[in-house]
């Protein structure tokens, strides 16, 4: 396991944010913005006629913003779009996918284009959403054959899901809906019928993760409407919504965009992964990993980033100090997505309680991160012990060929990954038979 | 078939659209040519589109045209002629049209006088924005970024409108977020630009 520990030095993970407040584990270079203006050098003699300037603005330096880079730099800032149907499965890169020793990963379900969120039925149907696209998807086996089916079509955005007595909710851009009785009916299933639509049309971070939490109340991220902005007060939340819809409160503000949440099955605290803004650095602000202690905290967007800087242009008058700090940094751009407290009896003891988190990887810094899944563990008072590297292989010569979203616990204790680059759903499983003393 | 939106089009594009539903079904094992013909009666004959809001094909990138179409036929766009005319299209049916509009002779910028005022404006927002970090240092596009360069301005202002306001959805959300602090003259500034580069 000598290339994982390398690798695993690499990451720009960092753990523990009393260390990351002493010693900062962001690398930024210092750049002499004076000598690398990063267009092309003028070639005017001085003294000669001004040349007409030409029609095409030189995609080099902003007055006042000499950290913009030129036009092969930009190339590289751009996001990956997912495929649009998919990658066919003797094309998925399962073969190069690491994990640690005793586990190996396999395909689950191919063929779902931009694979989401993930959720498993009281009878074992594994549904999986889109956000690009519109449906929602069950994977059932019948006869020793596994096949996704779709369950609903023509949705908004369908992102979050969630499952609570036999029915399927479904967070969509601007409702959430629900299939009821939906495992009994997956070759009919019923229309769904909405629940609740207080939300403001947005597209920018306008589709929803969504939970159940302990208390029986549907969670639900309502994303700030924007890059950067003071979101309006109706967004950069964490709601709870009642199951019949009937009652909605704010439950933590100060988020940009959150796509998952899990409970810790020891202490009943909520925490949420939330991603960090973009076109402020290649290598700041890290998502973060935020713990939730108390209804109405505010975890910081857009007056603090990271927990220990004011944004740059919103933060002034403002400290860190006022807001909830994260309990984990995952990583500047990392896209830190889905996440599941793992409770199942497959793995070693040490994932008992520890968090797998989906990292979808990123844009907006030229050399890529993520494109993985993570596993932070905690500690007995659910501060963070560590974060490591768990499921990686997807990006290679700067190329991802899966984008890792959400992660679902199996009854059997396995492990499941969706993709919604290839449009994969990937099975992590341990053999514990081969390990010494269990 | 929604009317008020054929009005607008002209006589034989709309012609073709009416034609086009009957025709679909027998079409299918016709070469890519034929089949690609009503689509042209409005988006132009050579892929350059002489329609009011309708947008020009040609040389856009073949990712992005594959991405649109497929949204146009599961309805994640809701345009009716477009509709229409793609429901009920294989996945290979895209694909193979994507390929040939992409193919197609990029459109060219209108001709006549330049508003400089409007053009400068237009840069400095376009620097601001960074337009140019996926679209291109000419706006060629690419991947999943459109080709912006010698588009229609009119369309290219009514899409930039209907990403600010959230009626027209992306396939991902970066141009409601690029555009959610640009006011609305600022648009046309961008559409008058940006239709004028080659």
């Amino acid at each position: 396991m000598v290339t994982r520990l390398i690798r695993s030095q690499r990451l720009l993970l960092t753990v523990a944010l009393s260390a990351v407040l002493v010693a900062p584990s962001f690398a930024q270079q210092p750049t002499d913005q004076t000598a690398q203006p990063g267009g092309a050098p003028s070639t005017a003699a001085p003294g000669a006629p001004k040349p007409t300037p030409p029609v095409q603005p030189e995609p080099t330096t902003v007055p006042g913003r000499p950290d913009i880079p030129n036009a092969e730099v930009a190339q590289k800032l751009k996001n990956v779009a997912p495929l649009p149907f998919g990658a066919p499965a003797d094309k998925l890169p399962v073969a190069e996918l690491k994990l640690p020793k005793g586990f190996k990963a396999e395909v689950y379900a191919s063929g779902i284009p931009n694979a989401r969120s993930l959720r498993i039925g009281d009878k074992g149907t594994v549904f999986v959403s889109n956000r690009v696209l519109d449906k929602v998807y069950a994977v059932v086996e019948r006869n020793g054959k596994r096949e996704a089916k779709v369950i609903a079509a023509g949705l908004d955005r369908p992102n979050g899901l969630a499952f609570h007595q036999g029915t399927l909710y479904i967070a969509e851009g601007t409702r959430i809906s629900k299939l009821e009785k939906i495992e009994d009916n997956l070759d009919s299933p019923p229309k769904p019928v909405v629940i609740y639509s207080d939300f403001l049309n947005h597209q920018s971070h306008g589709w929803k993760f969504m939970a159940l939490g302990p208390d029986n109340m549907l969670y639900v991220n309502v994303g700030s409407p924007c890059n950067i902005c003071e979101p309006p007060a109706t967004n950069g939340q964490l709601r709870r919504i009642s199951l019949d819809g009937g009652r909605a409160e704010v439950y933590v503000r100060g988020v940009r965009n959150s796509v998952g949440f899990d409970w810790n099955p020891a202490t009943k605290e909520l925490y949420f992964t939330d991603n960090g803004r973009d076109w402020l650095s290649e290598d700041l602000p890290e998502d973060e990993l935020n713990r939730v202690t108390k209804m109405g905290q505010h975890f910081g967007f857009p007056y603090c980033h990271q927990g220990n800087f004011t944004d740059r242009e919103l933060g002034w008058g403002r400290s860190c100090d006022e807001f909830e700090k994260p309990v984990a940094l995952l990583g500047p751009h990392a896209a830190a997505l889905g996440m599941r407290f793992y409770m199942g009896k497959m793995f070693p003891a040490e994932y008992q309680n520890a968090i797998f988190i989906a990292r979808h990887g990123s844009w907006n810094r030229t050399k890529k991160i993520g494109g993985d899944v993570v596993v932070a563990k905690l500690n007995k008072d659910g501060s963070v012990k560590s974060v490591e590297p768990f499921l990686t292989g997807f990006l290679k010569n700067n190329e991802f060929s899966g984008r890792p979203v959400d992660v679902q616990v199996m009854k059997d204790g396995s492990l499941l990954v969706s993709d919604d680059h290839a449009g994969a759903v990937y099975r992590v499983s341990y053999d514990n038979s081969k390990a010494p003393g269990n | 078939m929604s009317r008020p939106t054929t009005l607008a089009l002209s006589r034989f594009c709309a012609a073709a659209l009416l034609v086009l539903g009957a025709a679909r079904s027998a079409a299918a094992a016709e070469p890519i040519e034929q089949r690609i013909a009503p689509c042209l009666a409005c988006h132009g004959a050579n892929g350059s589109s002489q329609t009011p809001l309708v947008p020009s094909l040609g040389g856009q990138p073949e990712f992005f045209l594959t991405v649109q179409l497929l949204m146009f036929r599961d309805k994640l766009r809701v345009v009716a002629p477009m509709n229409e005319m793609l429901s009920g299209l294989t996945d290979a049916d895209l694909k193979a049209m994507a390929a040939y509009f992409s193919k197609l002779p990029p459109p060219l910028p209108p001709a006549g006088a330049v508003d400089s005022g409007r053009m400068e404006r237009a840069r400095a927002v376009i620097e601001q924005q960074r337009c140019n970090f996926c679209h291109g240092a000419t706006y060629g596009g690419g991947d999943d970024d459109p080709r912006l360069a010698g588009q229609r301005e009119d369309y290219l202002a009514k899409a930039l409108a209907d990403y600010k306001n959230n009626t027209r959805r992306g396939y991902d959300a970066s141009m409601a977020d690029v555009l959610y602090p640009i006011g609305d003259e600022q648009l046309l500034d961008l559409a008058y630009f940006l239709a004028r580069q080659r």
